[in-house]
């Protein structure tokens, strides 16, 4: 037998948090916030299509392919279906369990991860995601069709609300809370980016399009796919303005769902989870979050837009997939699958 | 009363709320009284709300062999078993004494084997059972207890008398259903309890977590105690969960744990954190590839040293399964007779052994008349049931019985009292047992209550789970009525 690692000092019982929890953790945590996010997304591009219904095929085409694209999924969504109108990619962000982004795709996904840490998270969370995957079982995407998709949309959210309430008010502030905390704000940039990346993908707009209704009309939907119109307003007081739309998604110091203020919270509880106690990180994590906080801090959108918000955001994305994945890396000294299924089942009596 | 009316028929069976004449007997005469105020639409909304809960909750078993991981809410039947204070004196007694004994015994068989010296038991017999592990010859568990959680089967035939069916000596599940059958019944008729006097259940959790408290090696105050769970797919997995959130405890996988230096570890965010007490969920065959089951992905290599070193406890330990096997449970009278001098105050169901020749002729030739039993099985496999059985069922068991005696015994088929329960919308008779729970720590206690499981299909006498049973929540009163 190999002589032993030099061990640490051993913990009270309660401090303990296994490794494979905290994975489970963060993943739960990522797929409630992810759901949420498309749940929004969805209802406020279908609310949009209603106020523009003289769009023809081909504008419809081109709308629904821009937050495909954005949202990453557009080659399997290809493969799927063969048009992408509103019904189609509505069930695809759904209900199609073939996606794993969909809405019930996602929220299967939080709750396997939540299953297998029940004991962990308080029943009330538990409970949460467990009703609200009962709630999409029980649902399909005709049933919304018929009934008008605002209130299932309303729902998922509520839930996810519901949730994240439950959270702070039923879960001890604990190694645990950190690491939903932190997956929590890495997905929520992370939709923020992709999010404000539609208009990328739509825009590009000919000159005389600029300031018309269907500008104004898209840019607001860009703020309510974020939540942010009324927040927009009231900081700037004024009409819906493309680069000031970009500078406060991006930008905002208050606003709970701009890029810079889950990128001060991200920093926040990584620095937690990996200990990071000095004015240098010392971890790969920690730098690259460190570097992605002063960009956020020190340019200004004039520097971002002449440099390409596309790139920029991009740029982001790509940080915060390395930080959320180094994070788990660093925490996990093992690979994570799980045991035959058959063997652990046979252990009954 | 309007559940009951008139078509309620107790049969000729032994029914726990009704003697043959048909008048209620006196510990279930409030609660008679109880649903008889209750509308039937008012009784079925609570039944529906009970069952939408459990399922919110996910208070569910997993069903194998089916695609989707399909989730099943165990279904619950809202009138409850009720046990007056007399009765259930003398099953705690019966229990107290038998796991008593089966400890003495599994201790005995793993160090001088008295009792085989003396031939009470054929040697041949016990040390070629499935569960006996002969790798553990000699060696002390902590505190000499071996059976730290033990859930007894018991049934009641036509006169009421209570029986021991089987022992559950290894991984024996269900307590957690106890427990939340428990709280459903609290919700469904919060106001019957107060009036009742039923005894709690909820003290499971605590003296579960003090004996495995007790087990501790003896290297920190405060040691560490771990739930070892197959893993999610397990069909028990809301129970493991359920435990280890009840006692404040971790639930670990195998993969979570590593060996080092015959010392159990959890790996944590914050590195390697030593593990003193295992309340394992898995079997004996699994825990440990490098020693057992070669292939077994659910264990740690190098658990089995660790525990031989004294580093950690096992709950149950090692080898337990030697003592519920089937072929054995038929001794097990003899057993108590032997270490505590005393007879059984429960008593076994009449058993046939087919290893034993002329028993073996008696069973060949009476099959249609018995129940046959695979001596390792669990679950309700393995089983025959002969007088509900084809000629085609029973041929097929009498080869196999012919072939390999060791593994078959069979029983006197016992018509299992009834209760009634509620079928599609009538009250009607089925069929129940009760499992109740002993714990082995400091003290032997037995928590007064336990899973009452029923059969809900017509006639049947299969309680389990995965064969089409229910539960029912169990009263033990303070009183007789």
């Amino acid at each position: 037998m190999p002589r032993a690692a030099k061990l640490p000092p051993s913990r009270p019982q309660s401090n303990v948090m296994l490794s494979r929890v905290a994975h489970s953790l963060y993943w739960m945590s990522r797929y409630i916030e992810r759901a949420e996010n498309i749940a929004r997304l969805l209802e406020v591009n279908l609310q949009f299509l209603l106020d523009f219904q003289r769009y023809d095929d081909a504008h419809l085409k081109e709308h629904w392919g821009s937050i495909l694209a954005s949202s990453g999924d557009e080659e399997l969504f290809a493969k799927l279906y063969s048009t992408a109108d509103s019904r189609t990619v509505t069930e695809f962000f759904s209900f199609d369990v073939r996606n794993p982004n969909s809405i019930l795709g996602c929220v299967f996904a939080a709750r396997e991860n939540a299953r297998m840490i029940r004991d962990q998270i308080s029943l009330e969370m538990w409970e949460t995601i467990n009703e609200l995957y009962l709630y999409l079982k029980a649902r399909s995407t005709t049933d919304l069709w018929v009934s008008g998709p605002y209130e299932f949309f309303q729902d998922v959210k509520r839930s996810s609300h519901l949730f994240q309430g439950l959270t702070n008010s039923t879960y001890s502030r604990s190694e645990g809370f950190e690491f939903i905390q932190f997956a929590k704000y890495i997905e929520r940039a992370n939709k923020t980016t992709r999010i404000l990346d539609v208009k990328y993908h739509i825009l590009l707009p000919s000159a005389s399009d600029v300031g018309g209704a269907l500008d104004t009309a898209q840019w607001q939907a860009v703020l309510r796919s974020a939540s942010a119109l009324e927040a927009y307003r009231r900081f700037y007081v004024r009409e819906i303005l493309p680069w000031k739309v970009a500078e406060f998604l991006i930008f905002s110091d208050s606003f709970p769902r701009s890029i810079h203020f889950c990128a001060v919270r991200i920093d926040e509880f990584l620095r937690r989870i990996l200990g990071e106690s000095g004015a240098r990180p010392r971890t790969e994590a920690g730098r690259a979050s460190r570097r992605l906080l002063a960009d956020l801090q020190s340019l200004t959108i004039n520097q971002v837009l002449e440099s390409g918000l596309h790139e920029f955001l991009t740029d982001i994305q790509n940080t915060l997939d390395r930080i959320g994945d180094e994070v788990v890396e660093t925490t996990m000294f093992y690979p994570t699958e799980a045991s035959a299924e058959d063997q652990q089942q046979q252990q009954q009596q | 009363m309007s559940l009951f009316s008139t078509t309620y028929e107790p049969g000729a069976f032994f029914d726990e709320m009704f003697v043959p004449a048909g008048s209620v007997r006196p510990h279930y005469r409030r609660l008679e009284t109880r649903l008889s105020t209750l509308e039937l639409q008012e009784f079925e909304r609570r039944r529906a709300a009970v069952d939408l809960a459990f399922l919110r909750r996910g208070v569910t078993f997993t069903v194998y062999n089916d695609s989707e991981g399909t989730e099943r809410i165990f279904p619950f039947d809202l009138v409850p078993r009720i046990v007056p204070a007399t009765e259930w004196t003398h099953i705690e007694a019966g229990l107290i004494q038998r796991i008593t004994a089966l400890n003495l015994f599994v201790h005995d068989l793993y160090h001088e084997q008295k009792i085989l010296k003396d031939k009470i038991l054929p040697a041949q017999q016990v040390l070629t059972a499935k569960h006996f592990r002969r790798e553990f010859m000699n060696f002390s568990v902590p505190k000499d207890i071996y059976i730290h959680i033990c859930g007894t089967d018991l049934i009641r035939d036509h006169e009421g008398r209570y029986l021991v069916l089987e022992d559950n000596l290894r991984c024996p599940s269900g307590a957690s259903y106890m427990i939340e059958n428990r709280s459903a019944m609290r919700r469904a008729f919060p106001n019957l309890f107060q009036s009742y006097g039923v005894r709690p259940v909820e003290s499971y959790s605590d003296d579960l977590l003090k004996a495995l408290l007790h087990i501790a090696p003896p290297r920190s105050d405060k040691p560490n105690v771990v739930l070892l769970t197959p893993g999610v797919y397990n069909s028990a997995y809301f129970e493991h969960c359920f435990l280890a959130r009840q006692m404040g405890i971790p639930i670990v996988e195998g993969r979570d744990l590593v060996v080092r230096d015959a010392q159990v570890f959890m790996r944590t965010t914050g590195g390697l954190v030593p593990v003193d007490v295992i309340y394992r969920r898995i079997d004996d065959d699994f825990l440990d590839p490098a020693v057992f089951r070669p292939d077994s992905m659910l264990g740690v290599p190098g658990l089995v040293a660790a525990y031989r070193a004294g580093r950690v406890s096992l709950a149950n330990s090692i080898g337990t399964g030697v003592a519920d096997d089937k072929v054995i449970y038929a001794y097990i009278p003899k057993v108590i007779k032997y270490y505590l001098d005393q007879d059984p105050i429960l008593p076994n169901v009449n058993t046939y052994l087919a290893s034993d020749p002329s028993d073996r002729k008696f069973i060949l030739e009476n099959m249609p008349r018995l129940v046959v039993k695979s001596a390792n099985e669990a679950g309700g496999y393995g089983m025959l049931i002969g007088p509900a059985a084809t000629e085609a069922e029973v041929a097929d068991f009498r080869a196999k019985v012919a072939a390999q005696p060791r593994n078959f015994i069979a029983q006197d088929p016992i018509m299992l009292s009834r209760s009634p329960t509620w079928c599609d919308g009538r009250m009607e008779g089925r069929h129940i047992d009760l499992r109740p729970y002993v714990l082995y720590g400091e003290k032997v206690s037995v928590t007064p209550g336990g899973l009452t499981r029923v059969a809900l299909r017509k006639g049947s006498l299969v309680v389990n789970s995965s064969q089409g049973g229910g539960s029912k929540d169990t009263w033990v009163l303070q009183g007789d009525d």
